[in-house]
């Protein structure tokens, strides 16, 4: 356990992330099976593996968005997803459009400001969400997760489209996000700026059936 | 600010700035501007059947913005967010029949009310009418948010929908338009049982569709 990076607010003691034998089946798929794993306070996970093996569908299983097959998952503490979908209204601007969300995490206009800041999208706070590009949307999506406070961040592809200097920030405020005690849990095929305590590599089941078969 | 009262200013906010609410008044003015052409300018037969066109407009405009109740949302992301934030798909849904509720029924009523002089209804009848479509704008905008729910993620969603209403209208279009003609004024009071029984019933069908469309 990393308790040095975990004295810094009293709650992020008491944040923790654990799944125990977790399966996922989608559209008739068994995408992994007896998954577990175990992130506490201040510690940060990484998912590798290749396209369609379940990285995705394991962070939606952990938000709530989709039941498990099998096995348990145990969430301590608040829980923010930042997968591909924007779910901010394109035609508002930047601003006006995360201040809903500030409203229903119970944050200030202050708030909203640091987040567009630590996503560097300060400059395009009246800009309408429409005119974004690819890396200002991936910006976008991150600067929501910041603003809601949430104790564990779930980060689908976080560095997707942005560019060089862009990751370095990023690195920095998950960096921050863990002194805080808070935790990560990234699938990213490019390597984050951050030390990974856990790294899980999902690889396809039916690579293992067959090497099971091989074994027989 | 609660989670609800917020996602239903948001709903609301954008439904009158997009323009969007605006939509099924011009449909039910358009509507209601044709059927004197159609049947001709006789007085008698408009105050007879007036009320009953008017309220098939209002079941037809009823079908205008299915597409933009859920599919919109659903696609952004957005309800994926109020879920993980553990807002469920029953309240969503409630929240949805509200605002739609706000941006459909006020502005209906006035086309009625503006419609209601070119059947030339006035007086008791025009009452009558106003009442009784005050009282099923909560059903008809349950009935839009249940529709829209059931059928997203379906391609020709609109088609679908408007199969879907059809059944499900006929209880208020009969009491609705017949408490036009009923004295008595029970059809306004069968009118409200359905509306009612269609507005609790909504958060519930429309919720289990949405979380049967994520999964």
């Amino acid at each position: 356990m990393n308790s040095g990076a975990s004295t810094e607010i009293g709650k992020g003691s008491n944040i923790t992330l654990s799944a125990t034998g977790l399966s996922c089946v989608r559209g008739g798929n068994l995408l992994f099976r007896n998954l577990d794993l175990e992130l506490r306070s201040g510690q940060a996970g990484m998912l590798t593996g290749p396209n369609g093996v379940g990285k995705s569908s394991l962070l939606r299983l952990i938000a709530g968005l989709l039941p498990a097959f099998a096995g348990e998952i145990q969430v301590t503490g608040s829980v923010a997803l930042c997968d591909n979908k924007l779910a901010l209204d394109e035609h508002l601007p930047l601003e006006a459009a995360l201040q809903f969300w500030a409203r229903m995490d119970g944050r200030n206009t202050e708030d909203v400001g640091q987040a567009m800041t630590a996503a560097g999208l300060a400059h395009l706070a009246e800009v309408p969400v429409r005119y974004f590009s690819t890396g200002q949307r991936q910006r976008a999506r991150l600067a929501r997760t910041f603003l809601g406070g949430a104790d564990i961040w779930l980060l689908d592809e976080p560095v997707n489209g942005l560019d060089r200097d862009s990751v370095d920030q990023l690195g920095d405020v998950l960096q921050a996000h863990l002194q805080r005690g808070g935790i990560i849990l990234a699938a990213s095929h490019i390597p984050l700026p951050i030390p990974a305590d856990l790294a899980i590599d999902l690889q396809p089941l039916e690579q293992e059936l067959e090497q099971l078969d091989a074994c027989l | 600010m609660s989670a609800l009262s917020n996602m239903i200013w948001r709903d609301v906010r954008q439904s009158y700035a997009s323009g969007g609410t605006w939509l099924p008044v011009i449909f039910y003015l358009s509507a209601a501007t044709l059927f004197p052409f159609a049947v001709g300018p006789d007085r008698e037969l408009l105050l007879e059947t007036g009320g009953g066109i008017l309220w098939i407009a209002a079941l037809l405009a009823t079908l205008l913005p299915l597409d933009r109740l859920v599919q919109p949302d659903l696609d952004n992301g957005l309800h994926d967010q109020l879920i993980v934030r553990g807002i469920t798909d029953e309240l969503i849904a409630f929240g949805r029949l509200i605002s739609h509720w706000l941006a459909f029924g006020p502005p209906l009523l006035f086309a009625a009310f503006l419609a209601s002089g070119l059947m030339g209804l006035e007086g008791p009848p025009l009452v009558t009418l106003l009442v009784s479509l005050a009282i099923a704008t909560p059903a008809l905008a349950g009935l839009a948010v249940m529709i829209a729910a059931l059928t997203s993620g379906l391609k020709g969603a609109g088609a679908l929908g408007g199969l879907l209403l059809v059944p499900l209208a006929i209880p208020l279009l009969i009491f609705g338009a017949g408490s036009l003609s009923d004295q008595s004024g029970s059809a306004l009071l069968f009118l409200g049982a359905v509306s009612l029984l269609l507005v609790a019933v909504t958060p519930f069908a429309a919720g289990a569709a949405l979380k049967a469309a994520r999964e």
